[in-house]
């Protein structure tokens, strides 16, 4: 029987699921090996489950979601989470240091009508984790690799090193140490080729902790670098912002 | 090899004959020159395109392109790139099998791309590395097909130095700014113009192809001095001590520990490191799973998943993993290969975002054995 796959979305701004549409080359292909069985963004037409195959965007920021993913889970045989939302809490987890009923003060004419949770997390700290795909957004060629492998019933070939690594193999000249740019690289998990360094920026971290991280030791070097504390603390606080703020721990 | 030529000088128009020679004989000129803030190596269509006037300033974590009123166009070192990102590239595919619907497999190995290379600018400590990686992969039983081709046909001309850099240290790992056998052509530049010496027939025949007179007494003298006085400029050193011993004696060293909270295990020093090897591989299927291939890919002992055995990483901690590097580097590669592994460019210095320095540590190894012995006599 022709497996199924299906795309839920908690809280995200939909362009992971979006680069699965943006797989051009390979829809065609995808289409002829997997039925899809649920994916809204896509198309209207929803068949309910079990699914083999589950992708899940977004953060658990309500306990409706909370619920929903349980669900998700429970209908599902693998479930791969994709992008900094479901892998990390996205950059919405910035609200799990600060005060989440003040800001619902501030923010909302009618902050009774907001019912959220004081945290972002993980879809990982709710439900079990087949695999989890990062990036903000993830790439598109490791989503169909993912894909693939989990047709074939094969680990993925999914590198749990640094940017460094992608980026040295892509001849691109180090931006900190020629240029003296900040870059997160060395302690970003690898996955997107190395972009933005290749386009003479420093990587600002949008998938997450590498494999193998050693954040106290960047700190002097990204103020080597010209940021000052404030500007480090606001680096690290982007699309990962929890994940990085776990391997902060001076 | 009848090679008894005389040293021969040639001038700006000489380069430029020579590179276009190499490009008439439908050669992949590979040489240095500048791009986003570096002193790269990349395809050369002409000698113009050569980084004429420019030089580096380097440190520890740092490299910076630095303009140079001589006009020169080798004063320079330690690129981010070597030789072996052409010779041993990073993703190289090695076979792919096809699966047909009544369920046969069939493998074809793939054809390795084998350009014909000329190395222009193969700085003497590059030499001694691309002999290093010689012996490393087509030196035993299996041989890297692929490496092997591309060695074979490649030339190599190299260009001594007169100007080394901050990070060098090959002094005082047995090498220097001189070049050793192995090139075809050997360069010195001195004041816009460049010493040829011919190291093999296939140099010869090209040095033939390029407007030249020969060198005279005198030329020869200065480029030698000025070789010689690169050898006293030396930016680092090793210790003078036996590195195989003192590896063997510090694996549970106290500045291991140092080290490794500075040490972002991000790789960096493997990829640029001339003479670092090691690859993994990875398998590609398509959607349909009716197509594989196995690619070969640059990895590194900083690699979490590189010592991954059944159920988990051998060298799980930062701490065994920069050890690993070192003690392989300067120790064991005696052991597995009859000599160092580090030809003193200096790369992994300048290159390592936390500034992290070879001479550094290993100056510290000694330092702690010393204690260490003093402590016990
Ligand atoms: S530019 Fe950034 S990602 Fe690339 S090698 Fe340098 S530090 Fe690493
Ligand atoms: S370099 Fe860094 S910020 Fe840029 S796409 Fe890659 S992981 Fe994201
Ligand atoms: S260990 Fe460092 S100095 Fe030695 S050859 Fe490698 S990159 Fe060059
Ligand atoms: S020594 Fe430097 S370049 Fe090498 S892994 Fe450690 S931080 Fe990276």
């Amino acid at each position: 029987m022709t497996p199924t796959l299906a795309v839920f979305k908690l809280a995200s701004c939909d362009g992971c699921q979006l680069t699965l549409l943006d797989c051009e080359d390979e829809l065609l292909a995808l289409a002829g090996e997997v039925e899809i069985s649920h994916f809204l963004e896509a198309s209207s037409s929803v068949t309910g489950g079990p699914y083999d195959l589950t992708l899940v965007e977004g953060s658990v920021t309500t306990a409706a979601d909370a619920e929903r993913v349980r669900a998700i889970r429970a209908a599902s045989r693998h479930l791969v989470t994709i992008g900094a939302c479901a892998t990390a809490g996205g950059i919405q987890a910035l609200r799990n240091f600060a005060d989440v009923d003040a800001y619902r003060r501030v923010v909302y004419a009618h902050p009774e009508y907001i019912d959220t949770l004081a945290t972002s997390t993980p879809v990982s700290a709710h439900v079990d984790v087949d695999f989890e795909l990062r990036g903000c957004p993830i790439d598109k060629r490791q989503l169909i690799e993912v894909i693939t492998a989990f047709l074939a019933g094969r680990k993925p070939d999914v590198p749990n090193h640094s940017v460094c690594f992608e980026c040295k193999r892509r001849g691109t000249v180090c931006v900190t140490v020629a240029h003296g740019t900040p870059c997160l690289g060395p302690v970003t998990h690898a996955g997107c080729g190395a972009l933005c360094p290749a386009y003479q920026r420093g990587c600002f971290g949008c998938f997450g902790p590498s494999g193998s991280v050693n954040l106290p030791a960047l700190i002097p070097v990204l103020r080597r670098d010209g940021l000052d504390e404030d500007a480090v603390g606001r680096f690290l606080h982007t699309f990962n912002t929890a994940a990085f703020e776990e391997e902060w721990a001076p | 090899m009848s090679v008894t030529a005389a040293p021969a000088m040639i001038d700006r128009a000489g380069l430029d004959a020579l590179v276009a020679a190499l490009v008439a004989q439908g050669r992949t000129v590979i040489g240095p020159t500048v791009r986003d803030g570096a002193i790269v190596l990349a395809e050369l269509d002409s000698a113009e395109a050569l980084p004429f006037g420019w030089g580096v300033e380097l440190d520890a974590g740092r490299y910076r392109l630095a303009r140079r009123d001589d006009g020169a166009a080798f004063a320079h070192s330690a690129g981010p790139q070597s030789w072996k990102n052409f010779l041993h590239p990073a993703r190289e595919r090695l076979w792919s099998a096809e699966r047909t619907p009544e369920g046969d497999v069939s493998f074809t190995a793939a054809e390795p791309a084998v350009p014909s290379y000329a190395f222009l600018g193969v700085r003497p400590c590059d030499l001694r590395a691309i002999a290093i990686q010689d012996r490393v992969l087509t030196g035993g039983r299996h041989t890297d097909s692929g490496y092997a081709g591309r060695r074979e046909r490649a030339l190599l001309i190299a260009v001594e130095c007169t100007e080394p850099g901050a990070t060098c240290f090959c002094v005082s790992t047995g090498g220097g700014p001189a070049a050793d056998p192995g090139y075809d052509l050997a360069l010195t530049e001195t004041d816009g113009r460049f010493l040829v010496r011919v190291g093999s027939d296939e140099g010869a025949a090209l040095l033939d192809r390029v407007p030249h007179r020969d060198a005279g007494p005198d030329a020869e003298e200065t480029a030698r001095d000025a070789v010689d006085a690169a050898r006293e400029r030396m930016g680092r050193a090793l210790p003078p001590v036996d590195l195989r011993t003192l590896m063997g004696a510090s694996l549970a060293a106290e500045r291991w520990d140092d080290v490794a909270a500075r040490c972002l295990t991000c790789g960096n020093c493997t990829m640029v490191c001339p003479t670092c090897f090691c690859t993994t591989t990875e398998e590609v299927t398509d959607l349909t799973g009716d197509h594989t291939e196995r690619w070969q890919r640059w990895d590194s002992c900083f690699d979490l998943d590189f010592s991954y055995l059944h159920g988990g990483p051998v060298r799980s901690s930062p701490y065994s993993r920069y050890r690993q590097w070192l003690t392989h580097k300067l120790g064991t590669w005696h052991d597995q290969f009859g000599t160092s592994g580090c030809v003193g460019c200096g790369r992994c210095i300048a290159w390592c975002p936390a500034g992290i320095d070879i001479t550094e540590e290993v100056a510290a190894l000694d330092a702690e054995r010393t204690a260490r012995g003093t402590e016990t006599d």
